[in-house]
């Protein structure tokens, strides 16, 4: 049996309905991440886990229990917020220990466990401190340890690293992974970085307008994503989404001054198959094409080899990402760093098809 | 927590102690503030004299009020006496606001001794004053020791001036606090932009007169709400300083109902008089609130 | 308030003058009343008649401000002002306290405890700072008859506090509504209740509000008159009533000196507090005067 399990939650303020028939379940020690744009109802799923707002119809579950009447404290479930929701007026021991006061631990029990925390987040120095006078990543710090300490049996994270600057933002992260796999509790965690999301989470659920657009592990959420939105949000650079149409077994991508570029697959899905002569959505990553030296290609089993123009060379280091124009779409490839193209010549570029995906141009839901 | 209680019984208490805790503040103000409006309401429309009578006559004492000679020129000074103390206090205060923040040393000092008025009773302001102004005692008798002898002040002695020495001591009490709106204001407005304009070119009076005074617009409507609602109630300044004379030349609303209702025994002309004013102060008050408070969330 | 937004023109030398002078004849013009007030209150009544307002005592004499304190003609009794002193601050303590208590309490239920309909009861909290206490005079009156407190210094607490409660509520409410609410839900997560959120989280960071309404209720529950003069009898009779009592009073001769006396006895509580919170007592203003 799964250790959370969130059952056909409904919420709406008003008319508004914020959360829509959700239902997810977490094993346990798993790392469950909540994804999506702002104003997806992921927050106030989170809320609702934690009891800071009611849901309206369905049931929440902690290993078995039902927990949808339990006030916030009564769950055990702890919470790291996205401003770290530090005291003010408390020094950073007393922060952390605020909740063993609440639950009436006494006082020298209460020392030790903080004293504990405080050991493994390496914030002993820091402990007479208050908030104010911390750095951001202190605070973070200070926060995991006032989650840490009360030994919840699931831990909530909103958004906690989008108020740091990238460089701690990475370091947190490995962070929290650690920390995760060290104490093997479960964790539901939000963002709306999608790269956060990838790194962290065991499970994805994809939101969007309070419903959950796809349920999976990062790896099949980016290789298999299951509509057009998904697709786009996940990954970055994003998919490229190039409308194309169906011919037998190819695809054609319109280009501008110059013949179509023509996919040749040995099958085409059923669902694309059926619809021949009809436009759809061709989904393929940018890494998915790529030049003829790079190792990817010569990996790819099925694969099409075509010369595009290109309009835009931009250096990333590791790569360089070039784009091209397919079906009036502006289509980014990723090649090898050594590769010599020039901006507005022809070069010769190798399409990984057992990568490409397709959706259905007007739902755009997945074609399989 | 209460151990004790059921889970259920508990759950309630958690939803209801907010609005409990709520509770006897907004029963105070019902009864206290509405309550009492209503009740003021209905006396102005009864025959009361003396004591209340719940006896309705209809709009009769609306009609008695608008012919008294005494309530007309309570009006005419409010419109006097208002439209000068919010025109010179709004002035007086931007101007004394825009030279104090040109980097001026000793701001420190001087901002307070601009402000400290506005900690005084009107009492102690009108005493002040009316001495102040006294021909007698007070400048007039100065500059003839100092040897102006032709020098004359006698307003606050004069039917037709009178209320403007009402204007000189409210202008004096607020014109401070109208300066300490203007100079926050003037800080909160974003350097940048002036950094923008100076590099535009602007000069300094095109810089406060294009860029800087526009941006005010809400101090300028918060000291114009604040500064009306203090016209429309203004009463101990006058009663310290005039007692509504000489004559009745001061009378203002406030003045005229405190005295038509507590010593001249025509309480339905009195209450009628502040249903008035309250009309008078929830034309400019309800508006300005009902937008403030829609901004926000 | 310590940071100007003039940008750095050049000015000239003179326009520099000119500036400062203006500035300190304005500073002149606001504190010539206090400083003929002051001044006149030690001289003798001779000097007083026969002198200038402006020049400083001949002799000097304390004289005036002890007769103004205990000796001064109030009504029909010699009692000098403190009595009614005493009288004004057994008035304004309790009130000052109740509704700073009360608007405290309101403001944190209006925010971090909403539910519908609260903003009708901010609004209607709000709209009662503003009226014109002329339109409550005559059932106040007789509320406090009904229930026994006219003519008390009680009564006037109670006054106090409900015509104060709005201001208080909208300090409290805008403080409270800057503080963060994910610290609330932290509490709650951490499980502390209502009460305890309050005691434990909020209020130990409202020390500037509570000063700012401390302050602001002080200054205006001390100068009150019209609630004085409408509402208290002869013994409890606050600070402003006794003081223009004693000045507008038509019999005998017109001891200017104890008036001024007076004035600046009537006037110092606040004047203190003034000089000693400024900064505080302006932020008040401000709070009071930009809503929302």
């Amino acid at each position: 049996m799964s250790f959370l399990q969130i059952d056909k939650v409904c919420k709406s303020f008003g008319s508004v309905n914020v959360l829509r028939d959700i239902s997810l379940d977490v094993e346990e020690g798993g790392f469950l991440v909540l994804v999506g744009p702002s104003g997806c109802g992921k927050s106030t799923l989170l809320n609702t886990i934690a009891g800071l707002e009611n849901l309206t119809t369905g049931e929440i579950r902690i290993d078995g229990n039902v927990i949808d009447d339990l006030p916030p404290a009564e769950r055990n479930i702890a919470m790291v917020f996205q401003s770290y929701a530090l005291y003010p007026n408390m020094n950073v021991g007393q922060n952390i220990a605020f909740g063993l006061e609440m639950r009436g631990m006494p006082k020298d029990e209460r020392d030790i466990k903080v004293a504990e925390v405080a050991k493994t987040l390496q914030i002993e120095h820091l402990l007479d401190r208050k908030p104010g006078q911390l750095s951001g990543g202190q605070r973070q710090r200070v926060a995991m340890g006032r989650a840490l300490v009360r030994n919840p049996q699931l831990f909530l994270f909103d958004e906690p690293l989008s108020n740091l600057d990238a460089k701690l933002r990475v370091d947190m992260r490995t962070e929290i992974k650690r920390m995760h796999q060290a104490l093997g509790t479960t964790i539901v965690y939000v963002t709306h970085d999608q790269i956060e999301a990838m790194t962290l989470g065991t499970r994805i659920a994809v939101l969007k307008d309070g419903i959950v657009q796809q349920y999976g592990t990062p790896a099949e959420i980016y290789n298999d994503p299951a509509n057009l939105f998904v697709a786009d949000f996940m990954g970055s650079p994003a998919m490229n989404l190039i409308p194309a149409t169906v011919r037998g077994n190819t695809v054609e991508m319109a280009r501008v001054g110059e013949e179509p570029l023509v996919l040749d697959f040995k099958q085409l899905p059923d669902d694309v198959a059926t619809r021949d002569g009809k436009e759809v959505i061709v989904g393929i990553r940018p890494e998915a094409i790529t030049d003829a030296d790079s190792r990817a290609a010569i990996r790819a089993g099925q694969q099409v080899t075509a010369s595009c123009k290109i309009d835009v060379v931009e250096p990333a280091g590791a790569d360089i990402y070039a784009i091209t124009s397919l079906g009036g779409k502006e289509v980014v490839t990723r090649l090898h760093q050594d590769w010599f193209g020039q901006v507005n010549q022809h070069a010769e570029l190798v399409f990984n098809l057992e990568k490409v995906v397709f959706f259905d141009r007007e739902s755009g839901i997945r074609l399989r | 927590m209460q151990p004790s209680l059921p889970g259920k019984a508990q759950a309630t208490l958690r939803e209801v102690l907010p609005r409990l805790v709520l509770s006897p503040s907004l029963f105070l103000i019902l009864l206290f503030v509405y309550g009492f409006i209503i009740y003021t309401g209905y006396l102005s429309l009864t025959d009361s004299r003396m004591l209340p009578s719940y006896d309705l006559e209809g709009l009769g004492n609306y009609a008695k009020l608008w012919g008294q000679r005494n309530w007309l020129i309570a009006l005419q000074n409010l419109a006097i006496f208002g439209i000068l103390y919010i025109a010179i206090c709004s002035v007086l205060g931007l101007v004394l606001a825009i030279l104090l923040d040109q980097k001026i040393r000793g701001e420190g000092i001087l901002r307070p001794i601009y402000l400290y008025p506005m900690a005084l009773s009107f009492i102690v302001t009108g005493t002040a004053w009316k001495w102040f102004l006294d021909p007698g005692l007070g400048l007039e008798n100065t500059m003839h020791l100092w040897g102006w002898e032709s020098f004359t002040f006698n307003w606050i002695k004069d039917r037709n001036m009178a209320i403007y020495t009402v204007v000189i001591a409210a202008v004096w009490q607020s014109s401070g606090f109208v300066m300490a709106m203007f100079l926050a204001g003037l800080r909160g407005i974003d350097s940048e932009i002036l950094k923008a304009a100076q590099m535009d070119g602007a000069s300094r009076w095109s810089l406060y007169t294009r860029i800087v005074i526009p941006q005010l617009r809400p101090v300028f409507l918060s000291a114009f709400v604040v500064l009306a609602h203090l016209a429309i109630k203004a009463y101990d300044l006058v009663i310290a300083l005039t007692n509504g004379g000489p004559g009745r030349a001061t009378e203002l609303p406030a003045t005229f109902m405190y005295s038509y209702t507590f010593t001249r025994n025509q309480m339905g002309v009195g209450a009628s008089s502040a249903v008035i004013m309250l009309a008078m102060i929830a034309s400019i008050i309800v508006p300005y609130l009902y937008s403030e408070l829609r901004e926000r969330r | 308030m310590s940071r100007s937004t003039q940008p750095s023109f050049r000015t000239g030398k003179i326009l520099r003058a000119a500036l400062y002078s203006v500035l300190i004849l304005f500073a002149v013009y606001y504190l010539l009343p206090l400083f003929v007030m002051l001044v006149n209150s030690v001289k003798t009544l001779d000097e007083i008649r026969g002198g200038n307002m402006m020049s400083l005592p001949e002799a000097f004499t304390i004289e005036p401000w002890l007769v103004a304190w205990s000796k001064a003609q109030i009504g029909v009794e010699p009692t000098g002002l403190s009595p009614y002193f005493i009288n004004s601050i057994m008035m304004v303590v309790p009130a000052v306290a109740i509704s700073t208590a009360l608007g405290a309490m309101n403001g944190y239920v209006l925010t971090k405890w909403r539910f519908p309909g609260d903003k009708i009861i901010f609004g209607l909290m709000l709209f009662a700072c503003f009226i014109p206490f002329q339109i409550v005079l005559i059932p106040m009156a007789r509320v406090l008859g009904m229930i026994g407190i006219a003519g008390t210094t009680s009564g006037l607490v109670l006054v106090h506090v409900v015509y104060g409660l709005g201001f208080t509520t909208l300090f409290f409410r805008n403080y409270y509504a800057a503080f963060p609410d994910e610290l609330i839900k932290a509490a709650k997560m951490d499980g502390a209740g209502f009460w305890r959120t309050f005691t434990r989280i909020l209020l130990p960071s409202s020390g500037p509000i509570i000063v700012v309404t401390v302050i602001w209720q002080f200054t205006n529950i001390w100068n009150d008159f019209l609630f004085g003069a409408s509402f208290a009898d002869f013994d409890s009779m606050p600070m402003t009533v006794a003081l223009n009592n004693l000045v507008s009073s038509s019999t005998g001769v017109k001891e200017y000196n104890v008036h001024f006396a007076g004035a600046v006895l009537a006037a110092l509580p606040t004047l203190i507090v003034y000089v000693v919170s400024g900064r505080y007592f302006v932020r008040g203003l401000m709070a009071g005067a930009v809503k929302g």
